[in-house]
């Protein structure tokens, strides 16, 4: 047929490119991250004390920047996606400060020995805060609509920054452990948190895959999905599910990262227009790229001190951000 | 036919916005009777006066409990009708001071001259209201791009809050515990806090611009229709959009330089006034008084139904969201509001 | 020729409060061309969300090959009935190739993701809507018709053999109107499929519907060839119009004239 030749086949081409560049970009800055910090490894001359802090500081470091960029990347997509909601975030959905009441909650609770704990606590607290979320917009009529979403994201996290406040303000210990965790970072997480979420995040990821597809149809509206077979209802549950799991990990490893899920997005979609399943694969790259940049950036600035990756990634992100959202004409999905 | 429905419209409209002044009179009254020492509703009127003779009831209410309420109401007036002006002018039910990144402003500059400076009592408040102010302006300044987009302010918006509140909490982490436990306090926000200097100034604030809003609200119905039907029906949408958005800023950062920066008063006030109403009426008043008496009840909960008292913040946020939350699973097509 | 039979019995639907439809029975003719007809809020638009299980039945069923519709898997379904929404959304800067490549989905496994088939059906959508030219043009930048067209396309290349389309030419320019309805009678013609519209331009009904259902309140009033239920009596009592009714001098459908009050030449007797 004619229109054979005329479908766009080079742009393809072009967005894979970008896909395999920025792959590219993520391994240089694998290896920035194993080598630079407050202590430089020169690899010519590698002493022992080198190799120790590498292996169990900087390469645990550099795994769990993967992990969470990825996940907190592509839960971001995922809840755009299924909100058709450009502001849809982690933060906004409520996921931060659920496992935020969580862990002060078990500081509360359980004392001090909790601090162990607080990594499945948090994880908790973010999948019971998505949970109340969609629950909460999902009565009534439509289910949930993107309108609802956010706005039940916005009443979950009222209600749970408003408990975690009370907490903290009447337990000092609670407190103490609520202005260290809230401030995301990746130091000070050794393999045994990477090998506690981990595996949730790489499930999670598999499963992301598969939602490329259904994420396309429901862009075109519930009625249309439906027609071609979907089953909305079903796909938007099972997206949640994959989202708590990501963001839950993520947030569980790290603290809250804000703005990750948020940001990576729109700046994807600036390359490869409204097709999930690049959009979902740029995700995958630029999430950690951009999340292990912003921590060397925080290790460089304040040395011999470090800048937790949360305060880089805000004060870096945003004019990232609000710079992408000026280029737009629309930002609609 | 459209007559006599607009004669019932505002019919209904005197009527909802006199019970709620009423409702926020007696809230008024009620926060200054109760505490360890209960007094009756005519001690405290008398008081308020100026007509007491009792040194004693003289001294509660007016120097202990005047304050505070005083503070509860004008707070609440404030964020009531900054928050539904927010919300028409940006078209948009998320819209309120909270999310787009004018408190977010505030608290950023209040907590860095508390931890970084020391500062206390009237020099934080003026942190505060540079912060909310600088902030609304910068956001302004970055949506900017031949004219206001709702869209974009409120993106924008949402990246400025994202910045300060990471700055925010970088600033406590480093925080000396004590600084750290009065920046925590004032970032959730209380009635309780506010001077004499203060209290002025956000009283000053509401008398003038809350009737400024007003006189516009007619105009803020035109703009509701968007730039291009507001421009048909002869209004500057620009400059319409400045002024509105800018008097709603004043509003906010006197209150939240006075109380800190109160979840979701803003967020909640409009939508409840806009029920109330129904489709007609001054939303703006409704919404102010709405707002006034949110603050009222919910610092009212706060000193005297937990055995200790916290802050009015943590109840607004606990009492409001699920209120919201109702009002989605009530929602029928279109989400709430806007 | 489709032979996919599309069955209603005793359908009742509605949302929150009453019913919209109420034990509505009816048997929509395969390979035929159906209109559905009526005034706002005779329950047209609900009845066509219904047959195409976009709203659940409270009582009756909607039976296709006599198996209940609401019941099958939804990807089959999707096989053989398609369904092109009143004001559908594109997300934004979706190309038309890429849109109407989204019909493809009921034909797509998990992990079998774009076969010749597909591009094969998609060239053809482009091909019977005359959008192939438009193949990488953003959807967002093309005219009413063009955009309508190839939401038509999408349907298309979902490649049913029923087609459910609500209000195709509301909001088109008269000449698109009539371009989108020469489209669907080539596709009834050319293919087969049996195809069910709302529409609101009761003479455009007359004259390229097959089969009339008319509806008031919920019910059909009357359904039918269109010369033989389009009277003066029937348009009054379904849309409150008074009207004579002539032959169409270039196609012998009805037309429908309606009086009004003003411009007549001379009242009717």
């Amino acid at each position: 047929m004619a229109a054979v030749a005329t479908r766009p086949r080079r742009s393809n081409t072009r967005i894979a490119g970008g896909l395999i560049l920025s792959a590219l970009a993520l391994l240089a800055v694998c290896a920035a991250s194993i080598l630079l910090g407050s202590r430089t490894i020169n690899l010519a001359a590698l002493a022992q004390t080198d190799l120790t802090v590498i292996l169990d500081m900087r390469v645990p470091r550099t795994v769990l920047g993967l992990l969470a960029g990825a996940a907190l990347a592509v839960s971001g997509t995922l809840l755009q996606g299924v909100a058709r909601n450009p502001l849809a975030d982690p933060g906004i959905m409520g996921i931060n400060a659920g496992a935020a009441v969580a862990v002060v909650t078990g500081i509360l609770v359980l004392g001090r020995q909790a601090t162990g704990a607080s990594v499945w606590l948090a994880f908790l607290g973010a999948g019971a805060a998505i949970a109340a979320v969609y629950t909460t917009a999902s009565f009534g009529r439509e289910g949930a609509t993107p309108v609802k979403l956010a706005l039940a994201g916005v009443v979950v996290t009222a209600v749970c920054s408003s408990v975690t406040s009370a907490i903290v303000l009447a337990d000092a210990d609670a407190l103490e452990e609520l202005r260290v965790w809230q401030v995301g970072a990746l130091a000070g997480r050794y393999w045994p948190v990477v090998l506690q979420v981990g595996p949730y995040v790489l499930v999670g990821l598999v499963a992301a895959m598969f939602l490329a597809r259904p994420l396309n149809l429901l862009a075109l509206g519930d009625a249309l999905a439906i027609s071609l077979g979907q089953h909305v209802r079903r796909n938007r549950t099972i997206t949640f599910v994959v989202v708590a799991v990501l963001c839950g990990a993520a947030t569980a490893a790290c603290g809250p990262i804000a703005f990750l899920g948020l940001m990576v997005p729109h700046l994807v979609r600036l390359v490869t227009g409204p097709d999930y399943r690049w959009i979902l694969a740029y995700s995958f790259v630029l999430g950690p790229l951009v999340l292990l940049l912003c921590d060397i950036v925080g290790r460089l600035v304040s040395a011999p001190g470090e800048l937790q990756v949360g305060v880089v990634l805000g004060v870096v992100g945003a004019p990232v951000f609000i710079t992408i959202v000026r280029l737009r004409r629309g930002v609609e999905l | 036919m459209f007559r006599l429905e607009r004669r019932a419209r505002t019919r209904r409209a005197l009527a909802v916005t006199a019970a709620l002044a009423v409702g926020a009179v007696c809230a008024f009254v009620v926060s200054m009777m109760l505490g360890s020492y209960v007094l009756g509703p005519g001690e405290v009127l008398r008081s308020v006066l100026g007509l007491s003779s009792d040194p004693a009831d003289d001294f509660v209410v007016r120097e202990l409990r005047l304050p505070r309420a005083a503070t509860a109401v004008l707070v609440g007036l404030a964020l009531g009708a900054a928050g539904s002006v927010f919300q028409r002018v940006l078209r948009n039910p998320l819209a309120a001071p909270d999310i787009i990144g004018i408190s977010a402003g505030a608290s950023t500059a209040t907590v860095a001259g508390l931890v970084l400076f020391g500062a206390g009592g009237l020099g934080l408040s003026v942190a505060g209201l540079a912060g909310a102010l600088a902030t609304a302006a910068a956001v302004y300044l970055l949506a900017w791009r031949g004219g206001i987009a709702d869209y974009r302010f409120v993106l924008v918006g949402v990246g400025v809050a994202v910045l300060l509140e990471s700055v925010t909490g970088y600033l406590v982490s480093r925080a000396e515990i004590s600084d750290a436990r009065a920046a925590m306090t004032w970032l959730v926000g209380s009635v309780g806090m506010a001077g004499g200097g203060e209290i002025a100034g956000l009283a000053a604030g509401c008398a003038v611009v809350i009737p400024v809003l007003m006189a516009l609200s007619r105009r803020l119905g035109v703009l509701e229709l968007g730039a291009e039907g507001a421009r048909g029906l002869g209004l500057r949408p620009q400059a319409e959009t400045a002024v509105q958005l800018g008097c709603a800023v004043v509003l906010v950062a006197l209150a939240t330089a006075a109380a800190g920066p109160i979840a979701f008063v803003a967020l909640m006030a409009g939508p409840i006034a806009g029920r109330l109403l129904g489709p007609a009426g001054d939303r703006v008043l409704a919404s102010a008084l709405v707002g006034s008496i949110i603050v009222q009840a919910a610092d009212l909960v706060a000193q005297h139904v937990l055995p200790y008292p916290i802050s009015t913040g943590i109840v607004t946020g606990l009492v409001g969201a699920p209120y919201i939350a109702w009002l989605l699973i009530r929602t029928d097509r279109q989400g709430v509001g806007a | 020729m489709s032979e996919h039979s599309l069955e209603v019995a005793g359908l009742t639907l509605g949302y929150d409060g009453a019913d919209i439809v109420s034990g509505l029975s009816t048997d929509i003719p395969a390979g035929a061309i159906t209109a559905i007809i009526g005034a706002n809020a005779s329950g047209k638009s609900t009845l066509l969300r219904g047959l195409s299980r976009l709203l659940a039945p409270r009582a009756g069923q909607v039976l296709l090959d006599g198996v209940p519709v609401h019941g099958m898997r939804s990807g089959d379904l999707a096989r053989l009935l398609g369904l092109l929404p009143q004001s559908p959304v594109a997300p934004s800067s979706i190309t038309v190739g890429d849109l109407v490549g989204r019909g493809r989905y009921p034909h797509q496994g998990w992990f079998r993701s774009w076969t010749p088939a597909d591009d094969a059906a998609v060239d053809e959508a482009l091909e019977a809507t005359g959008t192939a030219d438009l193949v990488s043009r953003r959807v967002a930048d093309l005219s009413g018709g063009q955009r309508q067209r190839v939401w038509i396309a999408m349907a298309l290349a979902q490649d049913t053999d029923i087609l459910l389309l609500d209000e195709p030419t509301t909001f088109l320019d008269v000449n698109y109107q009539i371009e989108v309805l020469d489209l669907l009678v080539d596709l009834n013609r050319d293919r087969g499929k049996t195809i069910v519209m709302v529409l609101h331009e009761l003479s455009l009904a007359c004259r390229y519907a097959d089969h009339l259902i008319a509806m008031k309140d919920g019910r059909i009033v009357t359904e039918g060839a269109p010369g033989e239920v389009v009277t003066a009596a029937t348009v009054e009592e379904v849309f409150s119009l008074r009207c004579d009714v002539i032959a169409d001098p270039r196609s012998g459908t009805p037309l429908v004239i309606p009086l009004g009050r003003h411009r007549l030449r001379s009242a009717r007797e």
